[in-house]
C-alpha cells in the first residue's frame, strides 16, 4: 500500500513538473502569437528598419548565420573527422573533444566581446565580418559534437568492410562511413543553424545593427535579433509592435529549421 | 599435401593485440589449400577470428598489433609473398583485392545496390561503365542475386533482406575476382532460409577461389568444409581432413568439442 501511495505521489509531481515546464513554452508562445501576429503587416516584410519593416533585418541576419555556416561546417566536420576517425583514443584529441565540450558551453556574450577585440577594435568599427566570425565559432563546436557522435553510430565493420575491398583509409571515410552518418549530420547542421540565427549576444559588438538595407559586410550589419533589443526598449508603441512582430516571425523560423531538422531524420531512418 | 596447391600458407605466427600482455595465437601452422574450403572452429575466444583477420591483414585499421611468423600468399604465377612484410598502402590494397573478406552481420554500404557491387572495382581502378556493368552483373549472378536484384539495381541497398544483403556483400568481394575468401561466421546472423542459400552459395564459389570460413556451426563446418581447423586458447589444436576433425580426431579436446561436451 505504502508502495503504491508512493508511486502515485512521484507520478502526481512528475506530471506536475512536466506541466509547469511546458505550460511556462505555452505562455510564450501564445503571447508571442497574441501581440506578434496583430502587429505583422505586408509592409513588415517589404519595409526596410528604417521605414519601420524588417526586410533588411531578415536579409542580414541571414546572411551572417549562412556565412558562419559555410565557415563553421567544413571546419567542424572535419574536426569531427579527426576525433573520431584518426586521432580516436589520442591525448590530443581528448584534449581537443574536450575543449569543444567548453567552447559549446561558453557564455555568448564572451564570444562576442573576444571577436571585438579580434575584429572590431582593430578595424574600427562593427561590421558583419565580425558578427558572421561570431556566429562560426558559436557553431563550430556543435557541429564538431555532432559530427563526432554520429560517427561514433557508423558500425565499425562498416569501415572494415570498406578497407576489405582495397579501400584506403580517407577514400572509406568518405565515401562510406561520412555517408552513412550523413542524415544524422545535416540534422546536426539545421539544428545549429536554428541555434545561431536567434542568437543576440554575440553580435551586439560585432556587427551591431543598421536601420538601412545593406549588403556591406564591412560596416555596420541588419541584425534582427539586436533590433529586437533596440525596438523593445524605445518608449513608441510602433517600434514595441515592430519588436513583437520580429519576435514572432524569428520564433516561427527557428520552430520550421527545428522541424525541418526532425523531418529529415524521421524521413531518411 | 602437395606444395603446389597451396594458395595460403602460415608459418610459426603469432599475434599479439595492442596492449596485450601476451599473444593472442601461438605459433600457428596452417596450409590453405587453392579451390577448397577451409573451416575454422573452436570456443569462443579461441582466436580463429583473430586469425582470420590476420590473412587479409584488416587488424592493421588498428595500430599498434604486432605479427610474428609468415604468412605467405601464393600468386598466380606461383611466386610467394610474405603478406606480412608488406608496408605500402598500395600492396594493401592489392593484397585486400586477393583476399576478400565477409562479416557476421552483413555491411552494406549506404549506396545503390549498383554501386555497392562496383565500390570495389572503382577503387581498383575500373572506369569505364560497360566494363563496370558487366562486371557487377556477373558478380550479382555468381552470389546468386541477379534475379531479386536486376530490376532494382539503383536502389538503396539498405532497402535488401538480410540475407541478400549478405549474398550481395559475396557479391560485392567477387567482384574483384579475389584468390581467397574469408568468412567470418557469416550466417550466425540469418534466419535458416538465408543460411541454406549462403551454404550453397559458398559451396558454389569453390569452384573459383579458394573459401576459409570461420564458424560456430558444427554442422556447416561438417558440412561445407574440406579442411577443418581446430583451435583452441590460441593454438592450432588440431588440422586435418573435415572428415577425419569429425569422424576421427586425434586429439581428445576436438573430440570433445565437436561432440558438443564443452563449447
Amino acid at each position: 500500500m505504502n508502495r503504491l501511495l508512493l508511486n502515485k505521489i512521484i507520478l502526481t509531481l512528475s506530471i506536475l513538473s512536466a506541466l509547469i515546464g511546458i505550460s511556462f513554452l505555452f505562455w510564450i508562445l501564445a503571447t508571442l502569437s497574441y501581440k506578434g501576429i496583430t502587429s505583422i503587416h505586408w509592409s513588415t516584410f517589404t519595409n526596410d528598419l528604417v521605414e519601420g519593416g524588417i526586410r533588411n533585418l531578415l536579409v542580414g541576419q541571414f546572411t551572417m548565420a549562412l556565412i558562419a555556416t559555410l565557415v563553421a561546417v567544413p571546419v567542424g566536420m572535419m574536426a569531427g573527422i579527426y576525433l573520431r576517425e584518426y586521432g580516436y583514443g589520442s591525448k590530443l584529441a581528448s584534449v581537443i573533444r574536450n575543449l569543444s565540450d567548453v567552447m559549446m558551453s561558453a557564455p555568448s556574450i564572451v564570444i562576442g566581446v573576444f571577436v571585438y577585440a579580434l575584429l572590431v577594435d582593430p578595424f574600427g568599427g562593427y561590421n558583419g565580418w565580425a558578427g558572421a566570425v561570431a556566429l562560426a565559432i558559436m557553431m563550430i563546436p556543435i557541429i564538431i559534437s555532432t559530427t563526432d557522435n554520429m560517427l561514433a553510430l557508423v558500425p565499425t565493420e562498416l569501415r572494415e568492410a570498406g578497407m576489405a575491398l582495397g579501400g584506403s583509409k580517407h577514400k572509406i571515410i568518405l565515401q562510406i562511413v561520412v555517408r552513412a552518418a550523413k542524415v544524422g549530420i545535416t540534422t546536426g547542421v539545421l539544428l545549429s543553424f536554428a541555434r545561431i540565427i536567434g542568437e543576440t549576444a554575440p553580435l551586439l559588438f560585432t556587427s551591431a545593427n543598421n536601420q538601412f538595407f545593406t549588403m556591406d559586410l564591412t560596416g555596420q550589419f541588419p541584425s534582427l535579433t539586436v533590433s529586437i533589443y533596440n525596438l523593445a526598449t524605445y518608449p513608441d508603441e510602433a517600434s514595441r509592435e515592430l519588436a513583437w512582430a520580429a519576435s514572432f516571425i524569428l520564433t516561427m523560423i527557428v520552430l520550421i529549421i527545428n522541424l525541418l531538422g526532425r523531418f529529415v531524420i524521421r524521413n531518411k531512418k | 599435401m602437395a606444395k603446389d596447391n597451396l594458395v595460403m600458407e602460415l608459418k610459426d605466427f603469432s599475434f599479439t593485440y595492442a596492449g596485450a600482455p601476451k599473444p593472442s595465437l601461438r605459433n600457428i601452422n596452417l596450409p590453405i589449400e587453392e579451390n577448397m574450403i577451409t573451416a575454422m572452429i573452436g570456443p569462443s575466444g579461441c582466436g580463429k577470428s583473430t586469425l582470420l583477420r590476420a590473412m587479409n591483414r584488416i587488424h592493421d585499421l588498428y595500430p599498434g598489433n604486432t605479427y610474428e611468423g609468415k604468412i605467405n600468399l601464393y600468386r598466380e604465377d606461383g611466386i610467394k609473398e610474405n603478406i606480412l612484410e608488406l608496408k605500402k598502402e598500395n600492396d594493401f590494397i592489392k593484397l585486400r583485392q586477393e583476399v576478400g573478406m565477409i562479416f557476421q552481420k552483413p555491411t552494406p554500404f549506404p549506396m545503390s545496390i549498383f554501386d555497392n557491387v562496383a565500390y570495389g572495382l572503382r577503387l581498383s581502378g575500373i572506369k569505364k561503365k560497360s566494363e563496370l556493368e558487366g562486371r557487377v552483373e556477373k558478380a550479382l549472378k555468381g552470389a546468386a542475386i541477379w534475379d531479386e536484384t536486376k530490376d532494382r539495381l539503383n536502389e538503396s541497398a539498405l532497402g535488401m533482406s538480410g540475407g541478400q544483403q549478405q549474398r550481395l556483400c559475396i557479391a560485392r568481394a567477387v567482384a574483384l575476382k579475389p584468390r581467397v575468401l574469408l568468412f567470418d561466421e557469416p550466417t550466425s546472423a540469418l534466419d535458416p532460409i538465408s543460411t541454406g542459400a549462403i551454404e550453397e552459395l559458398i559451396a558454389e564459389l569453390k569452384q573459383e577461389v579458394s573459401v576459409v570460413i570461420v564458424t560456430h556451426n558444427m554442422q556447416q563446418a561438417s558440412r561445407l568444409s574440406d579442411y577443418t581447423a581446430f583451435m583452441y586458447l590460441g593454438d592450432l589444436a588440431e588440422f586435418d581432413k573435415t572428415d577425419k576433425i569429425f569422424l576421427n580426431p586425434k586429439e581428445k579436446l576436438t573430440e570433445d568439442y565437436i561432440t558438443g561436451r564443452f563449447g
